[in-house]
């Protein structure tokens, strides 16, 4: 019986002498560096953006990915990493992104016009390498074509981040990269907040007035998937766990620009 | 005090067989003069072997089957008398330019850093082999000794203090450069090489030869002194190759232009320097039928048509691969518009990066690599479509610029205290994430409904929805003494829709039941635009 395994495991490895040098050595699985996004109730569901993994937010517009990613690259440029941001349908808005803090001489941003485009220039900005993130936005492009984008282009992405310090964030209205993303984050807008000056709206339905911002909304966020979670690699400290946040979801809040200002 | 004379042999020839290195191993023949009075000026080795001499009509060297007969080429010959110099530069600052064949170095002093005479010597025939040319090299105790060994004995010469006049006795009196009418008299009293000349009596040779015979007398007994004319440092580096056939498509243009960077970065690598800018400049050749009408209608234009481009680098480099393709990838983008006659590389040299690594710095794109990933990506998207994102100081809505993307290590330390860590550290103790906002380039038509001036209802894109919430207006104008004056009415609009545009599935587009978007009324224009939405 042992000369069959034996023999047996000696055929596997000369099947495999080109490909993998010893398939049957256990190798540790190394733990995942997490980056913060700049999100605390994201960063306490999460632990953080994974890098050297893809990593998808997905959601409809209007529930929060563009901030979620603009805060995200935020932290990192500010950090001193250079950052890419890969706009399939070039709608980045630099004022925006400096207001949430991204130091834009570090970020290169690539404005495409389509898909292909945009995954032309993400896979040679992977092959590349170096970056602190490689954010691709198909926030913008009709969920039917973004399903059209080939599984082994994201294996491919996912290969390409691997064992480097990148990482890969895709935004993007539904969830595509399928097992190739290490996290999946699911967002979708709760509530949106304005503020009124008193008696500005008055009897009127419809709220109005000069006086009338918007101040805020709610999302909330949901692990979809999370490889570093599910084998253990990330665990939460019992202190870092706070009230909001439930096992797979968290509620965040986003606030205008304006209204931070008016409020100091 | 030691000097070192570096000659090259046969200099025109090697100046050609120095930009088209094949030429080497062939019967090579090179003419000079106006045609049909073209006469041979240089031939090789195997092109003498057959017969050809310096001297014979084109028409006598073309009787010879196998000779290849090419042009004088003065622009090669410049180059290659600049790479002379590099050579020269590349171990001294104490340099003469002698002529274009030879140069002298002072070596005081730089044994300490080259080891022995010798081992000079072998490093500049080496330094001298990787730039193209074959060298002839020799050291001695006076300039005049070292260069006329170096141009009389082939390889490396190290002549010792005090034994001048034994190594010089080999050679021709014809070493020594004698006027036309020195050279027949010493030829008259058998004087056939420099033992014999410097056997003669100073006195005598004086009396008959004049100051002439005094300096050749000293030249043959390598005892003439004088001190080196020093020449300038020069900081240019330029190739230039001028092409027998125009040459129209990229491929064979990127095998010269490789050839051209090579020798460049040679160069500069000689120099211990980089290139931060590398400068191309074709000489394109002018289609026939606009030659023959500018020729007969304006003949002061018949300077063919240029074709210019530069390429600045983030860092000086000296990596010809990586020069190449990034120059491929420019003239991919912008092609010239007719066949090149003529190319010119220029680099602007510069002191190469010198970095130290941290083991707790971010790591940073190789400069170089990513220059090469950007010139490439800006031929997938556009060259325009691919940069820094950089604010303009203006209240025009959505205005910025795109800025060349460049990083480096010390610009990030740069700006410690600036606006956008200040806001990140607001945004870190308060908890709070800023709102972001997505920009439909080019802004959307629509329609609204408004009711008592405020919008009620919206329509853009196939979208219909009801207004829930609104702020604003906040009229913006501004730019009016320009061409491009704007003046919007800008409205936050939170919008619930409430059907779905005929014809689309709604399983196959994700559109969000509510939303808030930013609509502007254009006071010019006459019409609602959507700017974009928040998200």
């Amino acid at each position: 019986m042992s000369s069959k395994t034996s023999v047996l495991r000696l055929q596997v490895e000369s099947a495999l002498a080109a490909r993998v040098a010893s398939p049957f050595q256990y190798r540790d699985r190394p733990i995942v560096e997490m980056a913060p996004t700049g999100v605390p109730p994201i960063d306490l569901l999460t632990g953080g953006l994974p890098r050297g993994s893809l990593t998808e937010i997905y959601g409809p517009p209007c529930s929060g990915r563009t901030s979620l990613l603009v805060s995200a690259l935020a932290m990192r440029t500010v950090a001193s990493e250079v950052c890419a941001l890969v706009d399939a349908r070039d709608a980045f808005d630099p004022h925006s992104a400096e207001a949430a803090g991204v130091r834009l001489q570090q970020l290169l941003w690539v404005r495409c016009r389509n898909v292909d485009q945009a995954l032309r220039a993400t896979d040679l900005l992977v092959q590349g390498g170096g970056f602190g993130m490689i954010a691709l936005d198909l926030g913008d492009t009709p969920a039917h074509v973004v399903r059209y984008v080939p599984l082994q282009v994201w294996f491919r992405f996912r290969r390409a981040v691997e064992h480097t310090p990148t990482i890969f964030l895709v935004v993007e209205q539904e969830s595509n990269a399928k097992t190739c993303a290490s996290l999946v984050l699911g967002l979708h807008a709760q509530e949106t907040r304005w503020t009124q000056t008193a008696g500005s709206a008055g009897g009127n339905s419809l709220r109005h007035s000069p006086g009338c911002l918007l101040d805020s909304w709610k999302s909330r966020a949901e692990i979809i998937r999370s490889r570093a979670k599910r084998e253990g690699l990330w665990v939460r400290e019992p202190d870092e766990i706070c009230a909001d946040a439930c096992d797979d979801g968290t509620e965040f809040e986003t606030t205008a620009v304006w209204g931070g200002v008016r409020k100091r | 005090m030691a000097f070192a004379s570096i000659f090259v042999p046969n200099f025109l020839l090697q100046a050609v067989v120095r930009a088209e290195p094949e030429l080497r191993e062939r019967a090579l023949v090179l003419i000079e003069g106006n045609p049909p009075l073209c006469s041979v000026v240089a031939v090789s080795e195997k092109a003498a072997l057959m017969g050809i001499e310096i001297g014979m009509t084109k028409t006598d060297a073309e009787q010879f089957v196998g000779a290849e007969i090419l042009l004088r080429s003065p622009a090669q010959e410049k180059v290659a008398h600049a790479v002379l110099l590099d050579i020269g530069w590349s171990v001294s600052p104490r340099i003469e330019d002698i002529a274009q064949d030879a140069i002298v170095l002072d070596l005081s002093g730089l044994t300490s850093l080259f080891g022995s005479e010798k081992n000079i010597a072998a490093n500049l025939v080496e330094r001298a082999a990787a730039c193209g040319l074959r060298v002839n090299v020799a050291t001695a105790a006076n300039v005049e000794t070292a260069l006329i060994a170096a141009r009389g004995f082939t390889g490396i010469t190290i002549i010792p203090p005090g034994e001048e006049s034994q190594y010089l006795g080999e050679l021709s009196v014809s070493a020594l450069s004698p006027s036309d009418e020195t050279a027949e008299t010493l030829n008259r009293w058998g004087m056939a090489t420099c033992a014999d000349l410097a056997r003669l009596p100073i006195l005598d040779l004086s009396e008959r030869l004049g100051q002439e015979g005094v300096r050749l007398h000293a030249l043959a007994q390598g005892a003439s002194e004088r001190s080196l004319v020093i020449a300038e440092l020069a900081h240019s580096f330029e190739e230039e190759m001028e092409l027998d056939d125009a040459v129209e498509e990229l491929d064979p243009l990127s095998f010269l232009l490789g050839r051209m960077l090579d020798q460049l970065c040679v160069r500069l690598t000689a120099r211990a320097l980089g290139a931060a800018a590398i400068r191309v400049r074709f000489e394109l050749q002018p289609s026939f039928e606009n030659a023959v009408d500018i020729r007969e209608a304006f003949p002061a234009q018949r300077r063919p048509g240029l074709y210019e481009k530069e390429i600045q680098l983030p860092v000086p480099a000296r990596d010809s691969k990586m020069l190449l393709k990034l120059l491929r990838l420019r003239l991919q983008l912008n092609p010239p518009g007719a066949p090149i006659q003529k190319i010119t590389l220029a680099a602007e040299a510069a002191r190469p990066r010198a970095t130290q690594g941290g083991l707790f710095l971010p790591s940073f794109p190789d400069p170089e690599k990513l220059e090469l990933t950007i010139a490439r990506i800006a031929h997938v998207v556009g060259e325009g479509n691919v940069g820094s994102p950089s604010l303009t100081d203006t209240y025009r809505p959505g205005e910025f610029q795109m800025r060349r993307f460049l990083t480096s290590q010390e610009a990030s330390k740069t700006s410690g205290d600036s606006k956008s860590v200040r806001y990140a550290a607001e945004q870190r103790a308060s908890s709070k994430v800023s709102t972001s906002f997505r920009v439909f380039r080019p802004a959307m038509p629509a329609k609204l409904d408004l009711q008592a001036g405020c919008p009620t209802r919206v329509a853009f894109q196939g979208l219909r929805g009801d207004v829930i919430a609104v702020s604003g207006p906040w009229r913006t104008s501004g730019d009016w003494w320009r061409e491009d004056p704007w003046q919007q009415d800008e409205w936050d609009l939170e919008i619930h829709f409430h059907d779905f545009p005929v014809g689309r599935d709604r399983s196959a587009d994700l559109q969000p039941n509510s939303g808030i978007f930013r609509f502007y009324y254009d006071s010019l224009r006459r019409g609602w635009f959507v700017r974009g939405v928040y998200d």
